[in-house]
């Protein structure tokens, strides 16, 4: 059994993680050593990573939230345009990056566990490796 | 499979009274399969002796490049089987998305670097390109992954049998990573060598050289150690050693890994001549 975000069940029901590519475990390694607000997501758009000046803005400490479905994090942090309305997951940058594999900027704001709203700017871009390997997106954001 | 090491030196050839035992040449190594499948794992200087061993009836021989750098691509050409009318030998080495492996190797074997053009060689080439592909050549299933280590580098897991074994030489799985060893889930390399019968890996430095060196692509013996535990590896052949290290320099880091760390696998220091078979 295959669980799209987190990697294979085993026997016993219990995830075994499978190994990322190498072009993610570097944006990964690269994202812990920036300052920057990064988040990192898989070819389904779901959530494998973000760093801990993307915690600050979002409100929730990684290790909180972990691994988690497009469809969850794409609304967990209420996104909304700059007239109060949600916004659509369709919408947000990194769901374009993985869904039609091209770069996609975007201002919009989101709430996080604190509750605070918070404006942001966002940058997400696939990552495509040799063969054109498509293995996932990374997302830059800016509080504005 | 039987196992051969022809090279086990990395970054340049240094042969020399200091480095008799564990050998002066650069990363090459063989793999035959029970029904005689070749396999040579890179190209260092070290082929050239393999080259002259290699049966003058061989049909077909597969040359598995980690990645293109000098150290590994040296000895290509001295291949005696090149020379050989009729004799099949796949290329497989690291896909670029802006050049063929083809292209790349030819700017090596044409002048100025070299004098002889690979058209002007009488076997047959055929190039393949992988990135992470499993492919199965003759009786091996064989796993190629990209791997940390500057410019695309491939890893190799290679089984026949229930017989496994992985071939790291150039990598560096600790650069970055907070958590290393103990999270799988983002260790480079970690599904090419988990739980392989035989760990061919880079341990080019100590730890001290290590640390002034993060980011050149290789691993100090130390998290070489770390990094077979970790994939509980059976065997561990320490690997691609520092063209600097004499053979007593590299007797005493073993050691002293050995003492410090006291593993869990066997560890049969990379020599150049030695073989398994498993």
């Amino acid at each position: 059994m295959y669980n799209e975000y987190a990697g294979n069940l085993n026997s016993e029901g219990i995830i075994v993680m499978d190994q990322r590519d190498i072009e993610v475990i570097l944006a990964r390694n690269l994202a812990e050593h920036l300052a920057m607000p990064i988040f990192i997501v898989n070819p389904f758009g779901d959530l494998l990573f973000y760093n801990e000046p993307a915690e600050v803005i979002l409100g929730y400490r990684f290790d909180e939230t972990g691994s988690m479905p497009a469809s969850r994090w794409a609304t967990i942090f209420q996104p909304v345009d700059p007239t109060g309305q949600p916004l659509a997951p369709s919408e947000l940058p990194l769901v374009v990056a993985t869904t039609e594999r091209h770069p996609a900027h975007s201002r919009f704001s989101i709430k996080g566990l604190d509750e605070r709203l918070r404006q942001i700017e966002v940058t997400a871009f696939p990552l495509i490796g040799q063969s054109d390997r498509f293995v996932g997106a990374m997302a830059i954001f800016w509080e504005v | 499979m039987i196992v051969k090491l022809w090279g086990t030196r990395g970054s340049l050839a240094s042969p020399g009274p200091d480095t008799v035992r564990y050998g002066g040449n650069t990363s090459c190594v063989s793999v035959e399969g029970s029904k005689g499948t070749l396999l040579v794992l890179d190209a260092g200087t070290g082929i050239r002796v393999l080259g002259q061993s290699v049966s003058q009836d061989i049909e077909r021989i597969h040359i598995l490049f980690t990645h293109l750098h000098m150290d590994h691509v040296q000895g290509l050409p001295f291949f005696d089987p090149l020379r050989r009318p009729g004799v099949e030998i796949h290329i497989w080495g690291p896909a670029n998305s802006t050049t063929s492996l083809e292209n790349r190797l030819v700017r090596y074997l044409s002048p100025p670097l070299f004098p002889v053009r690979v058209r002007d060689l009488l076997s047959k080439l055929y190039f393949h390109e992988l990135s992470d592909h499993k492919v199965e050549i003759g009786e091996f299933e064989i796993t190629a992954q990209m791997v940390i280590h500057p410019n695309p580098t491939l890893g190799f897991r290679i089984a026949e049998d229930g017989a496994t074994i992985a071939y790291l030489p150039d990598h560096e799985p600790a650069l970055g990573n907070n958590e290393f060893p103990v999270n799988g889930e983002w260790t480079s390399g970690y599904k090419l060598a988990e739980g392989v019968d035989l760990l061919i890996h880079d341990s080019q430095y100590t730890t001290q050289e290590y640390d002034e060196r993060i980011g050149f692509g290789h691993s100090s013996i130390f998290d070489s150690f770390r990094f077979a535990g970790e994939v509980s590896a059976r065997e561990l052949v320490p690997f691609h050693h520092d063209p600097g290290h004499s053979d007593d320099s590299i007797d005493q880091m073993i050691l002293q890994t050995l003492t410090e760390t006291h593993p869990g696998f066997t560890v049969t220091p990379g020599m150049e001549g030695i073989a398994f078979t498993l």
